[in-house]
């Protein structure tokens, strides 16, 4: 069945379509796939990777890759992600082969695990290095899965964001949110498979369906390509007369979203709309517009498909990318200390310039630049000796980072206060504390 | 109880700058005469809502018997005026289908199809202020005022709903009752104001009023004679005030005293290098403020607070509607130059509201900080003659009565 769409797909000889491969990694990634093959996703092929050969033999996908099985005897990762990537560095070959010959590997994993967590860092490096642009669809998991599931699956983020070119996130605690309280567990992670495969559907027809406004590949390429951005998606759709209105407003609803603040803090939006042959031009406008208006500061790369089986609705999948704000940066400009310092400095003169408090902290900022790496005078040798032993190697250079970065955020905290709304609810705006005099948020200097 | 003397109403705001008591008198023929205002400072509200009760009662029972005194009355009842960010305004529509073979819609189809728009999903800890009922729409037909009579197989109605948090809302009507005064009724300060300050006319044209208060911006938008959209904003002139304290490194007395003396929303070409001096308290010279950033904090934050307004009318596509303009009140209504800075923002005529069709105490009156305090007695006017209209149970008594006098 793959084999013969693949051809099908690349079988137009003027355009050549692009090839798509869904690859799922780890026990959740097999799920996941599993039910897209199953929902009959088309135009693309899809392809798993596990450590777990029994869970593996279970998959009705093909092809299949058992990784890691001179570590890990062919039983699973055991939720160590270190296991888990030392299982994927050691048969790396196998899993490029599976990105081989792709325009756009999409990565279905779970984050948590040590298949999900560990491997697809691996997994997204070497696809990349085969050529392919890679988009990682990962799920996050539950609250109740424990602080141990979350950390690591937080850290397995960071990893994956620097490897791939764009994560879409679906964290799972927020489906909690879709579902009531008699909702059984099954029909949860159905739920849940069923977000990510609306993800990769939206985005693979965005690329591949031929529209009444077409994207292509090479658009979706510009948008993510190079941001190592963290995305979000969200899915809807409506029948009925005011589909238009309904769609928007339930996708504006939606939990990924944040309720809609996502929007306004987005990059790039990829907007998707399906309708039926009964689609009007007017009703992509009207969509679009109020699109359009809730992200007016990005850009918005819109596609409208017609699809017969969707005749009578409209289905709209946005993927959203988010300005990648901390970790990814600072992880890229921990190689760059100089960089990465010096924005703090030539900050510092603004602030103090309005009070003269600021200056004083600006100028222990300022410090740290300069020398970094040697302990406080004021230790004895013993200590310092302690403390440069605890942060091991780079430890001490990542730590820093951490502190500078911390500092500039927290700045206008210590720095403007509220005067008589201090204590009285926060006026919120567009993610702005308005209590805070306008001319120092809109950095009009008053000289 | 049956006596035919005028009827007396009272408006009562309870603002983060003053409370405010208007007393106004209904007569015969439905002519309103304001005949008393009482006002006092301010001191337990922030951004419109009482974060100290004691402080607030203290300030209603004051203004209350200013009011009392001035127009020679007991005061036993008032409207209340209420506001807040918690506050939200949205339109519902509601639907329903005409059961009857020939179509007819009736009394009953109307009521039932007012009550599906009613019939609205918020919280449930919230309350519904207002409910204000736009045109029907009679298969799709708009603009119906009078539907009862024609034909159609499905009849809808939009609403427009002003709803708040219950427990919010309750706090100042606590305060008010503590002072045994009875509430007849809460009403959205936004919509109070544009009563006092328009006419039919401008209401039928579309236009925007802003109350620019102290704590808070209410908004309220008309489009076609009705209510379509309202909002409000915590920010007001306090905000103002905050600012300049803070920019100009001084205490939130000067700085409001320098905003009234010497504020503008405009920054002016001839304001570059002006300086005030500020003497201490022993009259020395103390230090001076340079007019120029004095102008640019005030006109950034007045600018800004106007942004998000036009911002908020554009997302609901009413800004090309308001052929009437805007309409100014509130305190902020004041500061020099701030039609000319609402122009710019809004690209619409801009006018600062007059509370007109009302007579009494006219000059004193006619100034845009009690365009609430007379909105709220024009509502309890309003108020009355419709119950009067419907045969409140005092008219309903008195029939029963005198047609048992007659029977005996």
């Amino acid at each position: 069945m793959t084999e013969a769409e693949n051809i099908a797909v690349g079988l137009p000889p003027v355009r050549r379509a692009p090839v798509i491969r869904v690859v799922g990694l780890g026990g959740a990634g097999l799920q996941a796939v599993a039910h897209m093959v199953q929902s009959g996703l088309t135009g693309l092929t899809f392809a798993v990777a596990h450590t777990d050969a029994r869970q593996l033999a279970q998959c009705a996908v093909e092809p299949k890759v058992l990784f890691g099985g001179g570590i890990t005897r062919g039983l699973g990762a055991g939720g160590d992600p270190d296991v888990g990537r030392a299982a994927a560095e050691a048969d790396v070959e196998a899993l490029r082969e599976l990105a081989k010959d792709q325009d756009l590997v999409i990565l279905v994993t779970g984050l948590g695990g040590g298949t999900g967590s560990g491997a697809a860092p691996v997994l997204a490096r070497a696809a990349r290095d085969c050529g392919a642009l890679v988009v990682g669809v990962a799920a996050l998991p539950f609250d109740f899965e424990g602080q141990r599931r979350s950390q690591q699956a937080q850290q397995s983020l960071r990893q994956l964001k620097c490897a791939a070119d764009a994560v879409i996130c679906l964290p799972n605690q927020k489906i909690a949110g879709l579902l009531d309280d008699t909702t059984t567990l099954l029909d949860t992670f159905r739920v849940a498979n069923d977000h990510l495969a609306e993800g990769v559907r939206g985005l693979s027809r965005l690329v591949t369906q031929e529209g009444l406004i077409n994207v292509n590949f090479a658009d979706l390429c510009r948008v993510v390509r190079g941001r190592q951005a963290e995305s979000s998606f969200a899915s809807a759709s409506a029948a009925g007369e005011h589909r238009s209105r309904e769609v928007v407003q339930k996708l504006f609803s939606s939990p990924f979203l944040d309720g809609g603040n996502l929007l306004a803090e987005a990059e790039a939006v990829l907007a998707s709309l399906v309708g039926g042959p009964d689609l009007t031009l007017r009703e992509v406008k009207h969509v679009m517009e109020q699109i359009n208006r809730a992200c007016e500061n990005s850009q918005v790369v819109m596609g409208a498909a017609i699809d017969p089986s969707c005749t009578g609705r409209l289905a709209m999948t946005l993927i959203v990318t988010r300005r990648s704000t901390s970790d990814p940066a600072a992880a890229e400009e921990g190689k760059d200390q100089a960089s990465a310092e010096s924005p703090l400095v030539s900050e510092f003169p603004i602030e103090g310039g309005r009070n003269g408090l600021t200056l004083k902290e600006g100028n222990e900022t300022v410090r740290p630049a300069s020398r970094f790496v040697p302990p406080p005078p004021k230790l004895s040798p013993e200590q310092a000796q302690q403390l440069l032993a605890q942060q091991a190697g780079t430890g001490a250079v990542r730590r820093r980072q951490k502190q500078a970065k911390l500092r500039q955020g927290m700045l206008p905290l210590e720095v403007v206060s509220k005067g008589r709304f201090a204590r009285s609810e926060p006026t919120l705006y567009r993610g702005e504390d308005l209590d805070t005099p306008t001319y120092i948020r809109r950095g009009v200097p008053l000289n | 109880m049956f006596d035919k003397s005028n009827k007396i109403i009272v408006g009562l705001e309870i603002g983060t700058s003053k409370v405010c008591a208007v007393v106004g008198e209904l007569g015969q023929e439905g002519n309103l005469r304001i005949t008393g205002v009482g006002q006092a400072k301010s001191r337990g509200v922030r951004k419109g809502e009482i974060v100290d009760t004691g402080a607030a009662v203290e300030d209603i029972r004051a203004a209350i018997a200013e009011a009392e005194q001035m127009a020679d009355v007991e005061i036993r009842s008032v409207y209340l005026g209420v506001t807040g960010g918690h506050i939200r305004g949205f339109n519902n529509r509601g639907r329903h289908a005409i059961p009857s073979a020939d179509r007819e819609i009736t009394a009953d189809d109307v009521q039932d199809v007012v009550k599906n728009a009613r019939a609205i999903n918020i919280p449930a800890e919230n309350h519904v202020i207002h409910v204000i009922r736009h045109h029907f729409i009679v298969d799709g037909q708009e603009g119906v005022l009078q539907p009862v009579g024609m034909l159609g197989a499905q009849i809808e109605v939009d609403v427009h709903v002003v709803h708040g948090v219950t427990n919010r809302l309750q706090n100042p009507i606590r305060a008010v009752k503590s002072l045994q005064l009875d509430v007849e009724d809460i009403v959205f300060t936004g919509i109070a104001s544009s009563l006092a300050v328009l006419t039919p006319e401008e209401k039928e044209l579309g236009v925007l009023v802003i109350d620019l208060g102290a704590g808070v911006t209410n908004y309220v938008a008309y489009v076609n004679g009705i209510i379509k959209h309202t909002g409000v904003l915590a920010v007001g002139g306090d905000h103002v005030t905050n600012d300049l304290a803070y920019g100009l490194k001084t205490s939130m007395g000067r700085a409001e005293a320098l905003k009234i003396e010497h504020g503008s929303a405009v920054v002016g070409p001839g304001d570059k290098g002006q300086t005030i001096a500020i003497s201490n308290d022993v009259g020395l010279p103390e230090r001076s403020i340079n007019v120029e950033h004095l102008r640019r904090i005030m006109s950034l934050r007045i600018e800004e607070t106007l942004q998000i307004v036009a911002e908020d009318l554009e997302t609901v596509g009413l800004i090309d509607y308001l052929r009437a303009g805007v309409r100014l009140c509130g305190g902020g209504a004041r500061v020099p130059n701030v039609s000319r800075l609402a122009e710019q923002v809004f690209g619409l005529p801009v006018s600062v509201g007059r509370t007109k069709s009302i007579s009494g105490l006219v000059s004193t009156l006619d100034q845009p900080e009690f365009a609430t305090g007379i909105g709220l007695v024009k509502f309890g006017s309003f108020q009355v003659e419709k119950r009067v209209a419907r045969g409140g149970w005092q008219t309903r008594l008195k029939s029963t009565l005198s047609r048992m006098l007659q029977g005996a």
